[in-house]
């Protein structure tokens, strides 16, 4: 019997050694996570401690407690602040990336596949480069401090629109949407009652994707928002990092905070991220 | 005009906005309808892009072509003044060695790795979705949360590396301290976040690779080094190089790494001595804190030809690499 199976064994089998070099990678990619959570739940000399702790602590409370009363680097608002931010810029880009999506796959219009090559073509072009026109741009219209300067230039995104494009075009039928034509419904009540049902599935992948993103956003909020009590998390940590850097475990509190929902979030849509980074890449 | 002339015709088909209009009224609307919203859908991208994306990056053209500084204003068109001094510039020079320097160190190892990983990943696993989880979970934290844990990693008193280190009986490093240390210790959070990404798009290029391939190649004798590198690699090549331009993008503009793990001690420039400095870390001190506006744009053009020429290079060398064992496959 058991030669048989060795007879049989195919190249894609895995063998012993593939899941102890998964499994090593896996516990290099959690150790970060688990030393943050080490040192947030500590006081800052176990920092010092030889050998080094490796099992949390109780004191995780009294840290963030810590980290809320310290006003300087008010961290609260720029939880807000992100909170604001990344919520407004996934439902935009969510919406504004299926309804563009939808008439690149599904409508016919002059132009159709050039533009969308130049969407496509937008996402090539690295437009950090154009930061300080942005921020002059930003000191004309009375932006910079305010939240809006890192809201708007993200309300659409290139990637969204081809992402929900490859989707709509098989996801619909044109079928159904003749069906929904004859019925006498506007385009716009296809797009509303038909498709964006249909397109639940991308646009949910899209909307964490976007979220993640916008929530770890870190040059452009660097560049424009410099007042220190109107930030994001992002810049909070920052700011934590550099001046509180003698006390350890209230700066891993910090970075345990802001990190935590973006982990709640892989951890319940963890299979859909995964998908729709697969599919994204097998499709580009 | 178009816009017009139709308004007038609806505008004469129903004269009140009356909830049931009569029929000839309605195929004209449906005509407008059908016409008009594909552009009306599309068209949020192209403002907000053009406002927000082209006109600035059209305008660092511009600017890049002036002295433009916080003391003067813009003092006045200068040609290509401001290109010709940054490349004589050594601390642009230095920025360009640091990116240059942190780029090879994070990606070879990173793609490498990530092929190796979605090798493993493609196999029949048990907990399959577990591991790719376990591979992807560093690419969505932030890179300021990333930066802060690995800087107390790689600290000089306390940190985990120096401690580890000293079991094979190196002394402790000051990490920041030294050009090729901060390379390191950069590049290792670098391919510590993104090293799972690649992976898995690899895989999911993998798993379209026809698995009968394998089964002949096996009959004829290749073992599983040699499939791997004369069916899988080859056959990756499209993804391969998807990868490395996404690679190759990020790595140029490094910024928020370097930046964070220089902590409080001169960040934007890289350390006292410059040594982590990279190129968008130098367009930002040039541009907001010295407010050299022109000179500024000008390092972001150069910026953008770097990663041009470097992308069509990459795009030679994947060429190259993966095409010269082609002929095996078939």
């Amino acid at each position: 019997m058991s030669t048989k199976v060795k007879a049989t064994k195919r190249p894609w089998d895995a063998g012993p050694v593939t899941y102890i070099a998964l499994t090593i990678l896996a516990l290099i990619s959690l150790f970060p996570f688990y030393w943050m959570i080490v040192i947030s739940t500590r006081t800052n000399d176990a920092i010092a401690d030889v050998p080094p702790p490796l099992l949390p602590g109780g004191r995780f409370a009294t840290n963030v407690a810590h980290l809320f009363d310290n006003y300087e680097a008010h961290f609260a608002q720029g939880l807000i602040n992100s909170a604001i931010v990344s919520t407004t810029v996934t439902l935009s880009v969510v919406f504004f990336s299926s309804l563009a999506g939808f008439a690149f796959a599904k409508l016919r219009f002059a132009g159709r596949n050039r533009l969308l090559l130049f969407i496509i073509g937008t996402m090539m072009v690295p437009i950090q480069l154009g930061l300080i026109p942005q921020y002059m741009l930003m000191v004309k219209l009375g932006w910079n401090n305010e939240l809006q300067a890192v809201i708007v230039p993200f309300l659409v995104s290139g990637f969204g629109v081809f992402m929900m494009r490859q989707y709509a075009d098989q996801a619909v039928s044109d079928e159904l949407i003749e069906a929904a034509r004859v019925d006498g419904c506007s385009t716009w009540r296809i797009y509303w009652n038909v498709v964006l049902p249909a397109l639940r599935p991308a646009a949910a992948v899209l909307g964490l994707l976007t979220f993640m993103t916008t929530w770890n956003e870190f040059i452009w909020p660097f560049v424009v928002l410099n007042d220190p009590g109107n930030q994001t998390v992002q810049l909070s940590l920052r700011l934590l990092g550099t001046t509180y850097y003698n006390d350890f475990s209230l700066v891993f509190a910090g970075t345990a905070i802001a990190t935590l929902p973006l982990l709640v979030v892989f951890v319940v849509f963890g299979r859909q991220i995964i998908s729709g980074i697969m599919e994204g890449a097998v499709k580009a | 005009m178009t816009a017009q002339i139709t308004r007038g015709r609806h505008d004469r088909g129903s004269p009140d906005a009356a909830p049931q209009p009569p029929a000839p009224s309605r195929h004209r609307l449906t005509k407008i309808d059908l016409k008009f919203s594909p552009y009306i859908f599309i068209s949020p991208f192209f403002i907000i892009f053009a406002i927000f994306g082209a006109f600035p990056l059209a305008y660092t053209l511009w600017v890049s072509l002036r002295k433009w500084d916080l003391l003067g204003g813009d003092g006045g068109f200068v040609g290509l003044d401001n290109y010709s001094a940054i490349l004589k510039d050594s601390w642009f020079w230095n920025a360009v060695y640091n990116t240059f320097g942190i780029f090879l160190l994070a990606t070879i190892p990173q793609i490498l790795l990530a092929l190796v990983t979605a090798y493993w990943l493609n196999k029949k696993l048990r907990a399959r979705t577990a591991f790719r989880m376990g591979v992807l979970v560093p690419n969505v934290t932030s890179v300021a949360a990333v930066a802060i844990v690995f800087s107390q990693l790689f600290g000089r008193d306390f940190g985990l590396i120096n401690w580890l280190i000293g079991f094979v009986g190196i002394d402790p490093i000051d990490w920041p301290a030294g050009r090729y240390s901060a390379w390191f210790a950069v590049a290792t959070m670098v391919d510590w976040r993104w090293t799972g990404y690649h992976a898995l798009i690899l895989l999911a290029a993998m798993q379209a690779i026809p698995k009968d391939l394998y089964e002949s190649a096996s009959i004829d004798g290749a073992s599983a080094l040699r499939q791997f590198w004369q069916i899988t690699v080859p056959l990756l090549r499209p993804t391969l190089l998807f990868s490395v331009i996404i690679a190759t993008i990020g790595g140029l503009q490094l910024f928020t790494e370097p930046l964070l793990f220089n902590g409080s001690n001169n960040a934007i420039l890289g350390g006292s001595l410059r040594q982590s400095q990279t190129v968008a870390m130098y367009l930002y001190e040039q541009g907001f804190t010295r407010f050299n506006f022109g000179y500024g744009a000008a390092i972001a053009w150069l910026l953008f030809l770097l990663i041009i020429i470097v992308s069509l290079a990459n795009l030679v060398l994947v060429r190259r690499l993966a095409g010269g064992s082609k002929g095996a496959e078939q």
